[in-house]
């Protein structure tokens, strides 16, 4: 396992309000990573940056063999160099089809030119035939995004992470709006996934955590408290304090 | 419980089925011919001469403003960006067609005039003469160096499509770059589209300040054709531009090219972390539809016959946003029906058409209410009809899920 991702002494303030403090983590390839905390740690903002939505303060974040710095490009390279990432509220395109949402996150060129000549290649069409199968949206593909339920669209963010077939991805908060089996789905699902890449989870959920069965690491106040499997951070006094004995 | 009932969008498409996933379009260019072969057998020009040549260059005028109006559907109702500049780009290429007809006409009259002389005129001589003619009037006898090659169709032509273009391409690349969206960008524009007017404005632009150009309906080598021949041939070409202008919105719009500058518009943040670089998208959609705009404006001002700066004020650019959203916004041929009723309405209302309406203690004069009434039925569909006109078309073909 080589390291893909590494998060070094960043820190970012907004209003004066240290969301997130001297923050160092490091991602492997492949991996699956939880990460928890109480509301507030800076988990969501940890993925911002990472993603290039909120630009830190101070420190690094670099990529891949070449250690190519993120914080030099702009949203759509971070995306383009590998990095998907499913938001904490589902967001899919509510006005168009579940098929074309998955259309336009298939790992195709981004170019103007090239998506305005883009006609759907036999892969193409069988690979969304692959992920709807996959998300349980077969039946689904000619209807509007936004007429699915809360836990379908979940599901859909998921198909179209998967569609672009980022070396890593960022999930957050997969299972909130999920039907029990849904979640188990869910983690098996991620951890397919996470065999042949890097994947972080954020998840309040303890029970869909230790399905995970993955080293975890645990955020406070913008820092990393604990890192380790979880057996060993849920003995961690620290832990207990601020976020498991509340 | 309510039951759900899911509406059903795009199928995943065959092959090769961009007309048939689009009715619309057939059905749009089969109007289109109609419309085209019923005024010509109706134009004095080539028909029974039931409608008059001034009908017929309103005719021709309004599909022009339909072209403008599909091209500001594409950047506004499908990519989002509330552009109040668009009718800049198609002043411009107004202006780079009118360049060319003043010039090579005033170029022959010199000529002739020159030429009942003994000796043959040189070529200065014509210059000064055709430039003393355009810019006396400006108290100017210089050919300014923007008409250097005034005299030349094919330049001229090209003006049409690059400078409303590249004017596009340095705004567009820096407004989008600096990422202004919204209320900001649309207020841009309208700067873009006042800063323009007003240079225009001035005499020592160079294009005759607020007398513009003139006698464009007369064009150069044709003298002898009569305007109701003339007239019908913009038409045909005003028809043409329409019809391609549309097939070209319609594919650009059908496809994953479609579906990007919609998501674009529902929620630019999350496309990008798709790997789409917004940015490129909006300049491409704002570029490409300033060209088409420019088009429009070069078939437009021949059969208007004079431009001047008055055209390009801002207020015209938001007229046109009107259209659209009366029309129906996200759907070309809302903004075509949009264009064609509101405009063609407004010269009627203003035009002296309709009888003023005496209501005892009030009479309604529609040159003076008419902005009034478009005022009021702008609110009126923004409030209850938010699909616009076209919006209608959904209740005849409600698809049963
Ligand atoms: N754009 C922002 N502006 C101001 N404060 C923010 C912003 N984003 C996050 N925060 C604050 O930073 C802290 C961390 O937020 P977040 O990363 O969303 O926490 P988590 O996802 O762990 O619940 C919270 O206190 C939140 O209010
Ligand atoms: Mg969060």
């Amino acid at each position: 396992m080589s390291t893909l991702l590494e998060v070094s002494g960043v820190s970012v303030t907004f209003d004066g309000f240290r969301a997130i403090n001297n923050l160092s983590i490091a991602i492997g390839e492949p991996e699956l990573r939880a990460v928890i905390g109480p509301n507030g740690a800076g988990k969501t903002t940890f993925m911002d940056i990472v993603t290039g939505k909120t630009r830190p303060d101070t420190g690094k974040v670099l990529w891949g063999e070449r250690s190519i710095d993120l914080l030099k490009l702009s949203e759509s390279q971070i995306a383009k160099a590998g990095v998907g990432r499913k938001f904490q509220k589902p967001t899919v395109f509510e006005d168009q089809s579940v098929h074309d949402n998955l259309a336009m996150a298939l790992k195709n060129k981004r170019g103007p030119f090239s998506v305005l000549i883009w006609k759907a290649a036999e892969s193409d069409r069988a690979r969304i035939v692959e992920l709807a199968e996959e998300i349980g949206l077969s039946d689904r593909l000619a209807h509007r995004a936004g007429d699915l339920s809360h836990g379908q669209k979940q599901w859909l963010e998921i198909g179209m992470l998967l569609a672009q077939d980022p070396r890593l991805l960022l999930v957050d908060e997969p299972a909130a709006g999920m039907t029990p089996a849904e979640r188990e789905h869910t983690t098996d699902l991620l951890k397919r996934a996470a065999k042949t890449r890097a994947v972080v989870v954020i998840e309040h959920d303890m029970e869909f955590i230790r399905r995970l069965e993955c080293r975890v690491t645990v955020l406070h106040e913008g820092a990393v408290l604990a890192e380790g499997s979880l057996d060993h951070v849920t003995k961690n006094q620290q832990v207990i304090d601020v976020y498991l004995g509340r | 419980m309510s039951i759900e009932i899911s509406r059903v969008t795009t199928a995943p498409a065959p092959r090769g089925s961009f007309l048939r996933a689009n009715p619309s379009v057939l059905w749009f260019m089969g109007l289109l011919g109609l419309f085209t072969l019923g005024v010509t057998i109706l134009s004095e020009g080539f028909g029974i001469g039931a409608i008059s040549t001034n009908l017929v260059k309103i005719l021709g005028m309004t599909l022009c403003l339909c072209l403008i109006a599909i091209a500001m559907d594409v950047v506004w109702g499908y990519c989002g960006i509330l552009s109040l500049g668009h009718f800049a780009f198609f002043g411009l290429g107004g202006y780079a067609i009118g360049m060319w007809l003043m010039y090579a006409r005033t170029e022959i009259v010199i000529r002739d005039s020159l030429g009942r002389g003994t000796i043959p005129p040189t070529e200065l001589e014509v210059a000064e003469g055709v430039a003393a003619q355009i810019f006396g009037v400006v108290g100017s006898s210089e050919l300014p160096l923007i008409w250097s090659f005034a005299g030349s169709l094919p330049f001229q032509l090209a003006m049409v499509v690059l400078v409303p273009g590249l004017l596009a391409l340095v705004f567009g690349w820096l407004a989008f770059r600096s990422r202004v969206t919204g209320v900001y960008l649309s207020i841009l524009t309208q700067a873009m589209t006042l800063a323009l007017a007003l240079y225009l404005f001035q005499n020592d632009t160079g294009l005759r300040g607020n007398n513009g150009l003139s006698g464009l309906q007369n064009i150069p080598g044709y003298q002898h054709v009569p305007q109701s021949v003339i007239s019908m041939w913009f038409f045909w070409a005003s028809a043409v531009a329409l019809g391609a202008g549309y097939l070209l919105f319609a594919w650009v719009v059908s496809g994953k090219f479609g579906s990007v500058i919609r998501a674009i518009r529902d929620n630019e943040a999350r496309v990008r972390f798709l790997g789409y670089n917004v940015e490129g998208y909006k300049l491409f959609v704002f570029t490409i539809t300033a060209v088409i705009s420019g088009i429009a404006g070069a078939l437009y001002y021949p059969q208007a016959g004079i431009i001047n700066p008055a055209e390009i004020a801002p207020i015209a650019s938001i007229y046109l946003a009107v259209w659209v959203a009366i029309g129906g916004r996200g759907r070309l041929y809302g903004a075509v029906i949009g264009a064609a009723s509101v405009s063609l309405l407004s010269s009627w209302l203003t035009g002296g058409g309709a009888p003023n309406i005496d209501l005892g203690l009030f009479r309604i004069v529609w040159t003076d209410w008419w902005l009034v009434f478009l005022g009021l039925g702008f609110v009126a569909v923004t409030l209850f009809f938010p699909k616009g006109m076209g919006g209608l078309f959904d209740y005849l073909v409600r698809k049963k899920p």
